[in-house]
């Protein structure tokens, strides 16, 4: 049986999905689907120290995963580079600090994630966070469909684009961070770009899109945690989760790409 | 009458380079003003200045009742997205709280089907696809429509619709229009203003005074040939 810490933690993770489900799909339409795998690897260097001096782990990664994605942010607006060229700045950084930090026994641990069993008030916390970033998503659907179809339209119809990237990239990389505790730093980003190409392969329609979408992720992150509780008790769920994932993808081809 | 937009001593320049230097003009509720120019003169870049998306020296004044809606060049769109036509215009209604019932208004008005607006955007024919842009433009009820090229890379018959439209829409909502147009024979015959833009001086006046063939080939740099349509 489940005890309730058990419950708490595949409960959240379930949520995670829907938000990774919801905000892949908006990253893939904004073509910063590679983002969220680099962005996650912001949060290396704050997990390192957490490690190091022995608090909470996510306390660390949400404080480098925030400054990264606001200096990020700031980079955009002041040179007018690509989000995918100033992640990439950022990331190499942090990627490098976050090896030198963390001590070498716990590098799989932040790379790859872990089953751990929440608390009430974890699983609380985590479950706010999963819903704001879905509120956001819903709240600024609207938006972010106008931005992505034509951002001179959307700034001509008196939407602030600006904020509303930051308002997207916040809660990008707040779906990030509740995924870092299960997928790791290395894999956190993957429940964001799989589950959302796969849908994409599947449908123009856009709500069928965002569905199938989080469809795929809740799937994925159901199975692998059953699988690893019934099948591979001494494997971490995170990496078998990703290889579902994977392997829907594969099987979506299997069906005809939808028209463009 | 009291102008509807008025354009005085207006500047715009990126860095070093200047493309509209101390531009003036005035447009009166109502009026038809053709933007023409070669490329690269800073149509499209005034249109954007005009929406306020861009910064700018000088003052562009609006009438308090003016209400904008701006077309903008198709190729200024992403058409790759899974989005239905019914997507884009669903989401401005929404954004601008009119009722849902305004999508089908407008999406009849423009000539778009119930099949049409659940079409996603990047199988439309660009003729359709025009016309998503311009309901997209019209929900809202402007009465400034600010349209960068309607008809480029339009076929003839298609061409020849939008500006039936556009004429029809203008007539019957008292439209005040500003288009970016390369159809000079179209400007000859609908504009009741035309704004040159060219490296040289701007010129702002009626189509008569402006589209002579001394002043197009100041403006274009070079001969062009120019037919007037006598009887329309």
């Amino acid at each position: 049986m489940f005890h309730s810490g058990e419950i708490y933690a595949i409960i959240l993770a379930l949520l995670f999905a829907v938000a990774a489900g919801l905000v892949g799909s908006f990253a893939l339409m904004k073509r910063m689907l590679l983002a969220s795998d680099v962005i996650s690897h912001v949060a290396l260097p704050g997990l390192g120290l957490a490690f190091l001096f022995h608090f909470n782990p996510l306390l660390g990664g949400s404080a480098t995963l925030l400054v990264g994605t606001l200096l990020i942010w700031q980079l955009q607006k002041q040179t007018g580079l690509a989000t995918e060229a100033m992640i990439g700045v950022v990331f190499a950084g942090s990627v490098a600090i976050g090896a030198v930090l963390t001590p070498k026994e716990d590098l799989v641990e932040a790379l790859f994630g872990r089953f751990q069993d929440l608390s009430l008030v974890a699983f609380l916390v985590g479950a706010a966070a999963v819903l704001l970033i879905i509120l956001v998503i819903f709240r600024f659907r609207d938006e972010l469909i106008l931005g992505l179809f034509a951002p001179e339209l959307a700034a001509a119809t008196g939407m602030k684009l600006e904020r509303l990237n930051l308002y997207f990239l916040l809660a990008f990389s707040l779906s990030v961070l509740v995924g870092l505790r299960f997928l790791g730093a290395l894999l956190a980003g993957s429940l964001i770009i799989i589950p959302a190409t796969t849908s994409r392969r599947l449908t123009n329609n856009l709500s069928h899109f965002l569905v199938v979408s989080c469809l795929a992720s809740v799937v994925a992150v159901g199975s692998g945690f059953a699988v690893t509780r019934y099948m591979l008790p001494q494997i971490s769920p995170g990496p078998v989760i990703v290889i579902i994932s994977a392997a829907l993808f594969i099987l979506s081809l299997l069906k005809k790409p939808a028209p463009a | 009458m009291t102008p509807i937009l008025s354009v005085r001593d207006l500047t715009i320049s990126f860095g070093n380079r200047t493309i509209i230097q101390h531009l003036n003009f005035a447009v009166d509720p109502g009026d038809n003003l053709a933007i023409i120019g070669p490329n690269g003169a800073g149509k499209t870049v005034l249109l954007r200045a005009l929406l306020n998306l861009l910064p700018y020296e000088g003052a562009i004044q609006w009438a308090p009742d003016a209400k904008l809606g701006y077309v903008p060049q198709k190729i200024a769109a992403d058409r790759r997205l899974p989005l239905y036509v019914n997507d884009l215009l669903a989401a401005k209604a929404r954004l601008l709280k009119l009722p849902a019932q305004d999508v089908r208004l407008v999406a009849d008005r423009v000539g778009l089907t119930p099949e049409l607006l659940e079409t996603s955007v990047g199988i439309l024919s660009g003729g359709e696809f025009q016309k998503a842009l311009i309901a997209f433009a019209l929900l809202g009820d402007p009465n400034v429509l600010l349209f960068d090229e309607p008809t480029a890379s339009l076929d003839e018959l298609a061409e020849e619709h939008i500006y039936e439209l556009l004429r029809d829409l203008q007539r019957e909502r008292h439209l005040t229009l500003l288009l970016v147009s390369h159809d000079l024979s179209v400007v000859y015959q609908s504009a009741t203003k035309v704004l040159c833009l060219s490296k040289g001086k701007p010129c702002f006046g009626p189509p008569r005074e402006i589209l002579t063939p001394e002043t197009l080939e100041a403006v274009y740099s070079a001969p062009l040939k120019f037919y007037k349509h006598y009887g329309h």
